[in-house]
């Protein structure tokens, strides 16, 4: 866990380092430490001395940022136009050449007129503005070291190198070539910007790896970074560095079998076959993808229809997009969720703003059931679309057997509107997701055609551990045997009714829980596309005679 | 050409997120291609701002379904009014200096 540290010069002994996994793959090469600047070593001159300086430096970071605007698209182009916009900004330099002309140095100037914008985002309610404030900081970085007169020059990485750094501002990142590099960082968070770029590219990136552990650590020490397991080891001996290699073909040789074993049919060793369905959050998904991977659909989001951008879609809008997925899956079952807004997935002008703890909020059906006329328009839409297809309808966050009755009745009035205009419709299947313990306890109190366990969830709300905070990750695991209970206890219920049960969390795409989920009683799984060809390898190796159960 | 008299026009603004950085950054952009003094508030009676400084819209932090109104003074104030406005009904699209069918 921690860094060993041997007394300068002697050969560094291997030094494990653990974080967080934020972004998977391997890299090997040499240590760059991004040492922290020592700020102002320069020596301050006279008031128009230090305007020139700070004007220059501000004139070096804005034409460095257009020079990386050029290359960058989508979100990274967004966020270096909008440190360019600010860097342009008289409203921003303005206050710091002012203080220059009171005497103040200008590396002071900037520092204060920039911290004030950092501290007024970083004070205001709005997630959005708070996650601005590393963009001001980022910015104010660039022309810090541009006064510095440090090389401003994009990073320049040898071949394999690890980055070590507290944490990586974005348009450090976008300068530079990252194929076959890796970033270690000391802090940092799995859901920054970097982290979210990183992923997009690539690169492997590990995240709160706490200090190197003593000034031994010399540049170009050899450095292994698994992103996978979350761990950076340096100075490595032979057997590490033989470890390393195996885990790094292992994982690339599993990419590749995985990719050719995604068509197969999942059955275990000892002929036991299991459905793997596939989750999907965006239609348009569909078209990279081959049905015949899956036994069909276990989760389809609707949340992402709903972010567009005139309000939320109408009922034409959403009944052709249902019996487009209808379409693809070429009668295969496709299990179509309702609006789960709320907790972490907001959504402007439908959720609630400013709860104390949106977890626990109002989310899923009881904000369903809080504004009916959203609710009955996508019930509308299902019930149309259903005679396409083999389309089961889930209803998420479902807590007490009050909520089941009432999505029935509505249900009812749906088919109601649908048969008095005279419309074709048909009334599918109606299940329940199991993410709250309350359902998993007492699964034979509620009225439902089917159910899908929600792991995310309910791993969450059983161990009482956000799934979005760093420093209780670790608590969240589903293969706590309290989770699995759960678990096994929701299918003997719905097996004893004789109703369908699968799951659909990111614990069913996982090799390592899989298992433990089929002893569960689980034979029917749902997972991102990306998982279905490594489950159903793993699958494949598994003997159910010999598996304990959960 | 309206040299002299200032020029007043508002919008509702549909933006989801509201007038962030995105939205923010293309509206400043087309306020600075303008000579005339530009401003915008986010309530009838002001507080008026620089329409051209992203630190100060940024900092009105309008929300969905503000109406914003715009005030201009100068050679161009009627275009630069108009131009402003049809950037905030049509939601901010790729290309803000031409109308965009959309």
């Amino acid at each position: 866990m921690s860094a060993a540290a041997p007394a300068a010069p002697a050969p560094a002994r291997p030094a494990i380092l653990s974080g967080r996994p934020a972004s998977p793959g391997f890299a090997a090469g040499p240590l760059v430490v991004q040492a922290e600047r020592a700020h102002g070593r320069r020596r301050a001159g006279t008031p128009a001395e230090e305007r020139a300086a700070l004007t220059a430096a501000l004139a070096t970071a804005a034409a460095d940022l257009a020079t990386l605007a050029e290359e960058a698209s989508g979100d990274a182009a967004d966020i270096l136009e909008f440190q360019i916009a600010l860097i342009e900004d008289d409203a921003l330099s303005g206050p710091a050449l002012e203080a220059i002309a009171g005497g103040t140095a200008a590396e002071r100037a900037w520092a204060d007129a920039i911290g004030v914008l950092v501290s007024d985002y970083e004070a205001t309610e709005d997630d959005y503005f708070r996650a601005r404030a590393a963009d001001l900081r980022d910015l104010s970085e660039r022309v810090a070291s541009a006064l510095a007169g440090e090389a401003q020059a994009a990073l320049s990485l040898p071949e394999g190198a690890v980055l070590f750094a507290a944490d990586l501002a974005p348009s450090r990142f976008l300068s530079a070539d990252w194929s076959g590099r890796g970033i270690a960082l000391s802090a940092g968070s799995a859901t920054s910007h970097v982290a979210m770029l990183a992923r997009a590219r690539g690169v492997p990136m590990v995240t709160g790896l706490g200090a190197l552990g003593g000034a031994s650590v010399l540049f170009g020490t050899h450095a292994l970074l698994d992103g996978e397991a979350g761990t950076l080891t340096l100075s490595p001996d032979a057997a590490a560095t033989a470890a390393f290699a195996a885990r790094r073909r292992a994982a690339e040789a599993a990419a590749v079998h995985a990719a050719a074993a995604a068509t197969g049919a999942a059955v275990t060793a000892d002929g036991v076959a299991i459905a793997v369905h596939i989750n999907v959050a965006d239609p348009a998904e569909l078209d990279r993808l081959d049905p015949a991977i899956c036994d069909g659909i276990g989760l389809v989001r609707t949340e992402l229809l709903f972010h567009a951008r005139d309000g939320l879609p109408d009922e034409a809008e959403q009944t052709a997009v249902y019996r487009r997925i209808l379409a693809w899956a070429d009668g295969r079952p496709v299990t179509i969720r309702t609006l789960d807004a709320g907790g972490d997935k907001p959504i402007p002008g439908y959720t609630l703003d400013g709860e104390q703890n949106p977890f626990l909020g109002l989310r899923g059906v009881r904000l369903s059931l809080a504004r009916p006329e959203v609710f009955a328009v996508q019930l509308r839409a299902l019930l149309a679309a259903a005679t396409d297809g083999d389309l089961k309808v889930m209803i998420p966050m479902v807590s007490v057997p009050a909520e089941m009755a009432r999505v029935r009745a509505a249900v009812a009035e749906a088919a109601a509107a649908l048969s008095a205009r005279g419309a074709v419709f048909r009334v599918p299947p109606i299940g329940m997701m199991v993410e709250v313990p309350a359902a998993a306890l007492a699964l034979d109190a509620f009225d439902t055609d089917f159910v899908s366990i929600g792991s995310n969830d309910l791993t969450q709300y059983t161990l009482a551990a956000g799934r979005d905070e760093p420093s209780v990750a670790a608590l969240a695991d589903t293969a706590e045997p309290a989770v699995l209970r759960l678990i096994a206890m929701t299918v003997a219920a719905a097996d004893a009714r004789g109703i369908p049960v699968s799951l659909c969390g990111d614990a069913g795409g996982d090799p390592r829980l899989v298992p433990l989920l089929l002893a569960a009683g689980l034979r029917s799984l749902s997972m991102a596309p990306s998982a279905v060809g490594r489950v159903k390898q793993t699958v494949a190796g598994l003997s159910l005679s010999t598996a304990a159960r959960g | 050409m309206t040299d002299g008299a200032p020029v007043n026009g508002s919008v509702l603004l549909t933006h989801e997120v509201g007038l962030h950085a995105r939205p923010s950054v293309k509206l400043t952009k087309l306020a600075k291609g303008f000579s005339s003094k530009i401003e915008l508030a986010a309530a009838e009676g002001g507080p008026w701002i620089d329409a051209k400084s992203i630190v100060k819209v940024m900092a009105a932090k309008a929300p969905k379904h503000t109406v914003l109104h715009f005030r201009a003074e100068g050679p161009d104030a009627e275009e630069a009014v108009a131009a402003l406005i049809d950037l905030v009904a049509s939601d901010f699209p790729e290309q803000p200096s031409e109308s965009v069918a959309r």
